[in-house]
């Protein structure tokens, strides 16, 4: 018996703005409860919206990095129903006419890419945050009116993994178009799913259920895999999988019943009269895509063609839209882009994560990197003694020649200088230079590693190689 | 003063103030007298506000004597308990907003306290401004001051009944589907309603938002252009505002009415209507064409779905409108609630009143999904037929003349119990909020039991100066009259 498993999502990204959806109050985060607010994000009476253009700008921007059909006509709803935590008690959405259609994200599971289509995007504020008391609730209205997009996906995906993989990528175009901070923490990303399983994989789709505001990937993850795992139990044993709305509970680790498909909202949408219709003409919309930056994906074949790197290099570069912007800053300075990528890819990746910061932040600014890198490739120091200039340099800033400099950490290059180092090896070491003669081609080695170590680590290895070998063949 | 409290008007109080012959404070403490004496009888008024309007018009008083002007510096306003000042209660007529204190002004507040204006108190209406008679404001009735036996008319009648009554100079009102002029015409003053999008929202409390308005009633027309003048233009807090320059309207008077087309629309002059109503107005036409005027017969056919699409619409924006008031964030809150939602029941059981219930379950019974299309849908699209009717016929014609209501004021509690036939009264009015267009009410005549008659004069959007000029030579004429008959 198999399973077919259809998912859709509906992501909700909070858009980097300073100010509010419909009103001036700050976005900021963590500031005391009830702070950033006004008349407008309260719903006082008499308080009408303004439109912020920079949510419509950011909204837009995703769009067409998704390859969205961006509706020159579209206009705001007002969404009914009653909560606490909803100041005006309908929420400002986009019902028929949404900003942007259609559009689709590649994913990559298990090497294998597939297309996800998303059927739209839409703007909309956000709500207040409940708070409950040991004898009383009460609402946070910082976060009401924060404007969040939301993108819906058609149920294309066949797997938690492929729902986990497509959220990573939708994070990563977000975070690569500036439109979101996508900082998890901050609940920044808010997910609900959609989920149906079916035993004929030619048939309809089966009954799908819903579960609501989950803000991990993990969380996601996981109640998928449950919700999957739900259902097909379910069928096996000749049930009936009803449409409902479920809450996942990440501490029991299962799905609970929220409303059935009876109780769903009629949430009586129309449109919202205090806000006109926004109309974006053809000429906005391409002054936007000229804006545009390069997509992910693009920009890893990209970096494999322009530099040379492997594809597994590009990769691991462009996960990260500032470590890839960082990785060709230098490299443009820079003659040996591989070796740049070897740099940022190990030392810079592994300090960023041990110091627990960003690549933003760092003291090395991309002139220095390269230098450090020449200074390797023109033999001025050795790729030991780089790597103490780099930590060096991480911690403390500078420049890696004053660096070199002030450590003395100058390779000896001097022929005489090491001539005089290698004459003594060996006459400090006679039994060594007979064992060679002897035919112990190995007893080089040693002698070569007693240069280094009289020379306190400064001498060129391979002009020390060199010379003790045409030493020791001569004499 | 060379004219007494209770007859003047803005102009000639500015023309007071700035010769020296009265001060503010002088005004607003005459005023605050004429009220104490008039408005137990009336009940105009809400809320006075009396020590800060003393104050204001103190510190009117001092910003004139260092020199500085401003176009009603001094002038007491009174507001209608709809619009947000700061400060002050806005309870709308209803309980649901006891206790709740404005923290900010409306664009429109904001204006006029640029240029001095003084705000004494709040005046009553029908509780949200639905209704037409002020029998629904949830704390107290109005009378109207030609006859106290009668409503001043709604929901704007507290505005209305106050300048009437003489226990304010002007005033300001809301109109979503005649809530200014029928008032106005039900106690004989001058009532405007602009053009949609001409006057700023920002801070009247929403009942309909596509319909409402701000507009000033005040005793003359020149009252009116004044006021429109420091009310009208863009404001960048409210989107449906418009970008369109605001003229002088005081300019634009003049007493004559040479070359001017008016509209006669036929619907609006209909079988089973008063007579007298009918007679008044088609009386005052007679005069436009003497003022020169050239009056034409029109036709807007689809004036007669005026109020089931009015109902549908502004029930339907109401209904999400007023669901903010909840009992969360401010106003009344029922005690003694578990949970959210018993809280939301018994608090909106207990503060709204019937006719506010009644038209949020009808805006809920149109939104609601499988109906939206046979009502609301149809509804919007019947609105741009009417639109498009007066687009028509504006083409021709520079203003339209028309009864302002099919009665003059009726009995208090004649209709109270019978919302279908208070609906109708709206049944010329709603019209020009539906249009988006702007209006006027301009008294023409009294009934034999001595009750005022309005005509109202409709002209195309952001054409105020238009019928403030039909309003305005209409009216110099009648003082003309007057004056003759009263020498006679
Ligand atoms: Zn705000």
């Amino acid at each position: 018996m198999s399973f077919y498993t259809a998912i859709g999502l509906e992501v909700h990204v909070q858009l980097r703005t300073r100010s509010k959806m419909f009103c001036g109050c700050s976005t900021e985060y963590g500031a005391p409860p009830n702070t950033h607010v006004c008349p407008v994000c309260l719903g006082y009476p008499g308080a009408m919206p303004t439109m912020n253009e920079e949510a419509i700008r950011l909204t837009v921007l995703m769009g067409l990095m998704i390859g969205s059909r961006i509706n020159s006509y579209s206009k705001f709803d007002r969404k009914s129903y009653f909560y606490p935590d909803m100041p005006k008690n309908y929420q400002i959405s986009q019902y028929d006419q949404p900003l942007c259609i259609g559009g689709s994200v590649n994913i990559n599971v298990g090497g294998v890419t597939k297309p996800i289509r998303v059927t739209r995007i839409h703007l909309e504020e956000d709500v207040g945050k409940n708070m409950h008391f040991e004898q009383t609730s009460g609402v946070d209205f910082n976060r009401a009116g924060i404007p969040l997009m939301e993108i819906v996906t058609e149920p294309d995906m066949a797997s938690p993994d492929e729902a986990f993989a497509f959220l990573h990528a939708i994070k990563q175009i977000a975070m690569y178009a500036g439109v979101s901070d996508c900082d998890l923490e901050k609940g920044n990303l808010r997910v609900d799913v959609n989920c149906s399983v079916r035993m004929d994989a030619e048939g309809p789709l089966g009954t799908k259920t819903e579960i609501k505001n989950m803000n991990t990937f993990k969380g996601v993850h996981n109640a998928l895999e449950y919700e999957v795992s739900r259902q097909e139990e379910i069928l096996l044993s000749g049930g009936i999988v009803l449409q409902e709305t479920l809450r996942w509970d990440a501490d029991q680790g299962t799905t609970t019943g929220m409303r059935s498909k009876e109780d769903a909202h009629d949430y009586r949408y129309f449109p919202e009269p205090d806000l006109m219709p926004i109309c974006l003409s053809g000429e906005t919309i391409d002054d936007l895509r000229r804006t545009l930056p390069e997509l992910p994906a693009a920009r890893r074949s990209r970096l494999v063609s322009q530099y040379g790197l492997p594809d597994y290099d590009a990769g691991v570069l462009v996960a990260d839209k500032a470590v890839a912007d960082y990785f060709e800053a230098v490299a443009e300075l820079s003659s040996n882009p591989k070796a740049v990528s070897n740099w940022v890819m190990t030392e810079m990746l592994r300090m960023l994560a041990e110091s627990d910061t960003t690549i933003d932040n760092v003291r090395i600014g991309a002139h220095e990197l390269a230098e450090l890198i020449s200074l390797v490739d023109c033999g001025t120091i050795s790729s030991t003694a780089a790597k103490d200039v780099f930590m060096e340099m991480f911690q403390q800033g500078g420049r890696p020649a004053d660096i070199v400099e002030s450590k003395g950490l100058r390779q000896v290059s001097d022929v005489d200088a090491i001539e005089l180092l290698v004459a003594r090896a060996m006459t400090e070491n006679p039994a060594s230079v007979a064992d060679y003669k002897a035919g112990k081609k190995a007893a080089a080695k040693f002698l070569v590693g007693q240069v280094m170590r009289l020379s306190k680590g400064k001498a060129d290895p391979r002009m020390v190689d060199r010379m003790v070998e045409s030493k020791l063949s001569g004499s | 003063m060379t004219t007494s409290i209770d007859k003047m008007t803005a102009h000639e109080a500015i023309a007071e103030l700035n010769s020296g012959n009265v001060s503010s404070e002088e005004l607003v403490t005459a005023l605050l007298k004429k009220i104490e004496s008039r408005d137990a009888e009336i009940g105009a008024y809400i809320s006075l506000d009396a020590d800060a309007a003393l104050q204001d018009a103190r510190q009117a008083d001092r910003a004139r004597a260092s020199g500085k002007s401003g176009r009603l510096l001094g002038v007491p306003v009174a507001v209608k308990d709809i619009i947000n000042v700061n400060g002050q209660a806005c309870n709308c007529a209803s309980k649901i907003l006891e206790g709740y204190i404005s923290p900010y002004d409306a664009t429109v507040i904001r204006m006029l306290r640029n240029e001095g204006a003084v705000f004494v108190g709040r005046t009553n209406m029908d509780e949200f401004a639905m209704g037409s008679s002020c029998e629904n404001s949830a704390f107290k009735i109005t009378r109207n001051p030609a006859n106290t036996n009668c409503v001043p008319g709604g929901s704007s009648g507290g505005s209305a009944a106050a300048v009437a009554a003489g226990e304010a100079i002007v005033s300001l009102g809301s109109d979503t589907g005649g809530s200014i002029r029928q008032p106005a015409a039900f106690c004989g003053c001058i009532g405007l309603k602009p053009s949609y999008g001409r006057v700023s929202r920002y801070g009247l409390v929403a009942f309909a938002s596509s319909l409402d308005q701000i507009g000033p009633i005040a005793k003359d027309v020149e009252d009116a252009a004044l006021l429109l003048g420091i009310i009208a233009g863009h404001d960048p807090m409210d989107s449906s505002s418009v970008k369109v320059p605001v003229p002088d309207y005081t300019a634009s008077l003049k007493p004559n009415l040479r070359g001017m087309t008016l509209g006669l629309p036929k619907e609006y002059f209909v079988d089973g209507m008063n007579s007298e109503v009918r007679d008044a107005v088609m009386r005052a036409v007679a005069q436009c064409e003497n003022l020169g005027a050239t009056i034409s017969d029109v036709s807007l056919p689809h004036t007669e779905y005026a109020i089931a699409t009015y109902y549908v619409i502004a029930t339907a924006e109401a209904s999400a409108n007023l669901a903010r008031f909840d009992g969360v964030r401010y106003g009344k809150r029922a005690e003694g609630s578990n949970d959210p939602v018993e809280m939301y029941y018994s608090t909106r059981a207990q503060g709204f009143g019937e006719e506010v219930k009644r038209r949020i379950i009808l805006g809920t019974y149109v939104l609601s999904s499988g109906y939206y299309d046979a009502y609301y849908l149809s509804a919007q699209k019947v609105r741009t037929l009417m639109r498009r009717d007066f687009q028509s016929v504006f083409e021709n014609c520079d203003a339209l003349l028309a009864p302002v209501t099919p009665t003059a004021a009726f009995r208090i509690g004649e209709k109270a119990n019978d919302p279908l036939q208070m609906y109708l009264a709206d049944i010329f009015t709603a019209t020009a909020n539906l249009a988006g267009i702007c209006g006027i009410s301009v008294p023409c005549g009294n009934t034999s039991d001595e009750l005022p008659i309005g005509m109202q004069v409709l002209g195309p959007a952001f054409k105020e100066e238009s019928i403030l000029q039909v309003a305005y030579a209409y009216e110099q004429e009648q003082k003309q009259v007057a004056k003759v008959a009263s020498k006679q």
